[in-house]
């Protein structure tokens, strides 16, 4: 055949193949399959968010904390839970402290809540402007029938230090509009503050959808 | 299919927004023919860094080659069809490699090798033989670092096609002291339960803003005007919010220009330019690179929106771009990213992350109202209740000179008018 016109085979890496008897069972390695020889100088994979973090160290268990203070981190979880889901707006953001910010970044990687891609990034003043727009007689898109249910779990109490409380957890929320059914899940961190007046309020909301890089079938209205 | 009995100047059918038979003709002769966006340069920055799309119902990969260029390939194995890679985006590595039977390829589409080749001598497939590759889109070019591509070699060139709606892309980068804007590596996709033609018509349409977006617009006003009291300012990110709630006249006096192809801007300068420290730092920077009469020029065009007919609309000033990729007749994705200008302060590109944050985030304030519109409408043009869809707004009223016409009230629906002058030269062609 015409050398020009002949499609060049995958050469060496397969020439194993062609020097032994095909052999339909397991081997002890040895041979590299059709498979192993295409070099894997790439990779399937895009360098996805999470990526680095699932290579890095597994997450510390939580602290034993004292009982008391497991089950008042828990109290104030669930609460917050609690209010989006009976849409208590006001009585939500007040569980924040003055300084409190709610944020969902795009990619766990992110770090900084100012100036980073997000899907969320909000302090006080910007979760006044949501409230009073959700709560606007002519918010078209709350006509629709619409609830939310969370699930608040796997409470882990990462550090305390003086009034600072860090914590993860993960969450389930399911959303229902006008007809259909959507999943949203992730992990929440949050820091928590002990207020002068001994009530821990949140600081920080950080919350990391796990499919927040996927399509959204239509939007996110109201925190989750 | 007689276009001539669905498109009047001033009125269509409905069935254009629902009819799966006209979407496939859209596909077939506008999508499939015409430059599609397909991403930009930055999103493949070293040899292998790929990125899918679509253009129309076709499934494409953009890849850098080595060489430098930008190839634009159908993602497909011409072995048995098996599509080459199975993400979104990603590195290939030196090859495409196929999962099925390890046919593989070179950055540019053409093959590189087949496990055995042997078995193809005295076939027909041959090297030559086009079958052998990966097909590549009939037309790749960019401008200013945006990449197109046209699936046919017939038609206009990317200049002619993008006229003078390529100002999207020049006031974007004009705005960078280097003249060049780098992707953001985020991607939003929102699904829009709706034709994609709502999305296109909604972009430059100055009559929603202050009844859709009211909500939001007077929520974000009160607390900006309270901030203003206690504090004698309130940053700009509030007024991006709070002017959607305009008044109608305030929105009738901005103008529209339409270009031939469907393009078209929507004039208003967002106010841009407030004379804080870091504006001032950026303006002499903008200064230094092109002289103070191009550094006015660039900062003080009139741009809210700049429409690419029939899938992009661009927010040049504040870098935005939102990319349509049609599924169905009732079904569009919408693709959002922002771009960062080369050599512009932190500050500069803070500003405008706060929009893309508040206003094009899959949390978004606006338009959550803008989806619920559109789902809405696509469902009202399923109805019986009318056959046409009313464009006579200010009809006769606008100005035409040279092929483009000027509105002479934001709210004239010329804007519509001359998407679909255009959409029925594409579909009667």
């Amino acid at each position: 055949m015409d050398k020009r016109q002949a499609i060049p085979s995958a050469g060496p890496d397969f020439e194993h193949l062609l020097a032994q008897d095909v052999v339909i069972e397991a081997g002890d390695a040895g041979a590299r399959t059709g498979a192993q020889a295409v070099e894997a100088d790439h990779s399937p994979r895009a360098p996805q968010a999470g990526s680095g973090v699932a290579a890095a160290a597994p997450p510390a268990p939580g602290l034993t904390a004292s009982g008391d203070l497991q089950r008042e981190v828990e109290q104030l979880l669930y609460r917050q839970a609690e209010l989006l889901d009976d849409k208590h707006w006001q009585a939500w953001m007040d569980l924040f402290d003055e300084q409190g910010v709610y944020w969902m970044p795009v990619t766990p990687e992110q770090t900084e809540w100012e100036g980073s891609p997000s899907i969320f990034a909000e302090d006080k003043l910007m979760m006044e402007i949501r409230k009073g727009r959700v709560s606007h007689p002519n918010a078209w898109s709350q006509a629709p029938m619409w609830e939310t249910n969370h699930l608040v779990s796997h409470v882990a109490i990462e550090a305390v230090q003086g009034d600072e409380i860090r914590v993860r957890s993960r969450f389930h929320m399911m959303e229902l509009r006008r007809e259909s059914i959507r999943h949203f899940g992730g992990r929440y961190r949050h820091t928590l503050m002990r207020g002068a007046d001994g009530t821990l309020r949140i600081r920080l909301q950080r919350v990391d959808l796990f499919n927040g890089q996927a399509p959204f079938d239509y939007v996110l209205q109201i925190w989750v | 299919m007689d276009v001539r009995q669905l498109v009047e100047p001033d009125r269509v059918h409905r069935t254009v927004y629902t009819d799966p038979a006209i979407f496939d003709a859209e596909m077939e002769k506008i999508f499939e023919r015409t430059w599609v966006y397909c991403g930009h340069e930055s999103q493949v920055k070293s040899p292998g860094d790929y990125h899918a799309l679509t253009i129309g119902r076709q499934p494409m990969i953009m890849v850098r080659h080595g060489d430098g260029s930008v190839q634009v390939l159908y993602n497909r194995c011409p072995h048995r069809g098996v599509q080459l890679v199975g993400n979104q985006r990603g590195n290939t590595g030196s090859a495409f490699v196929c999962s099925y039977h390890a046919w593989s390829f070179h950055l540019d589409g053409s093959v590189r090798a087949i496990p055995l080749a042997k078995g193809y001598e005295g076939t027909r497939l041959t090297r030559e033989n086009p079958d052998c590759r990966m097909k590549r889109a009939a037309r790749v070019d960019s401008y200013r670092g945006f990449v197109f591509a046209s699936l046919v070699d017939e038609g206009p060139s990317l200049a002619d096609f993008l006229g003078e709606a390529k100002i999207a892309f020049d006031d974007m980068c004009d705005r960078s002291p280097l003249g060049e804007v780098e992707v953001v590596p985020i991607c939003h996709r929102v699904v829009q339960h709706s034709n994609w033609k709502f999305f296109m018509e909604n972009q430059l349409d100055a009559l929603h803003p202050s009844v859709t977006h009211q909500s939001t617009g007077i929520s974000a006003g009160r607390v900006e005007k309270r901030l203003k009291a206690e504090r004698g300012e309130a940053p700009l990110y509030y007024h991006y919010l709070s002017t959607f709630a305009s008044s109608f006249e305030q929105w009738d006096g901005v103008q529209t220009i339409n270009f031939p192809h469907g393009h078209g801007i929507l004039k208003a300068y967002m106010g841009l330019r407030p004379q804080d420290p870091d504006t001032l730092a950026y303006e002499a920077l903008l200064e230094q690179a092109y002289g103070k009469a191009k550094m006015e020029e660039y900062l003080s065009r009139s741009i809210h929106h700049v429409l690419v007919y029939p899938y992009l609309s661009v927010q040049s000033p504040l870098q935005q771009l939102r990319c349509l990729r049609p599924i169905s007749a009732d079904k569009t994705l919408s693709e959002i990213w922002h771009f960062r200008l080369k050599g512009a302060p932190e500050a500069i590109y803070r500003r405008s992350l706060w929009y893309y944050n508040l206003v094009n985030s899959p949390a978004t304030m606006i338009n959550a109202d803008d989806l619920e519109n559109w789902t809405k409408g696509q469902w009202g043009l399923q109805s019986k209740g009318g056959d046409w869809v009313s464009f006579h707004r200010w009809a006769g009223d606008d100005r035409v000179e040279g092929g483009v016409t000027y509105s002479n009230h934001g709210t004239s629906e010329a804007v519509m008018r001359n998407q679909f002058r255009a959409w029925a030269q594409y579909l009667a062609a």
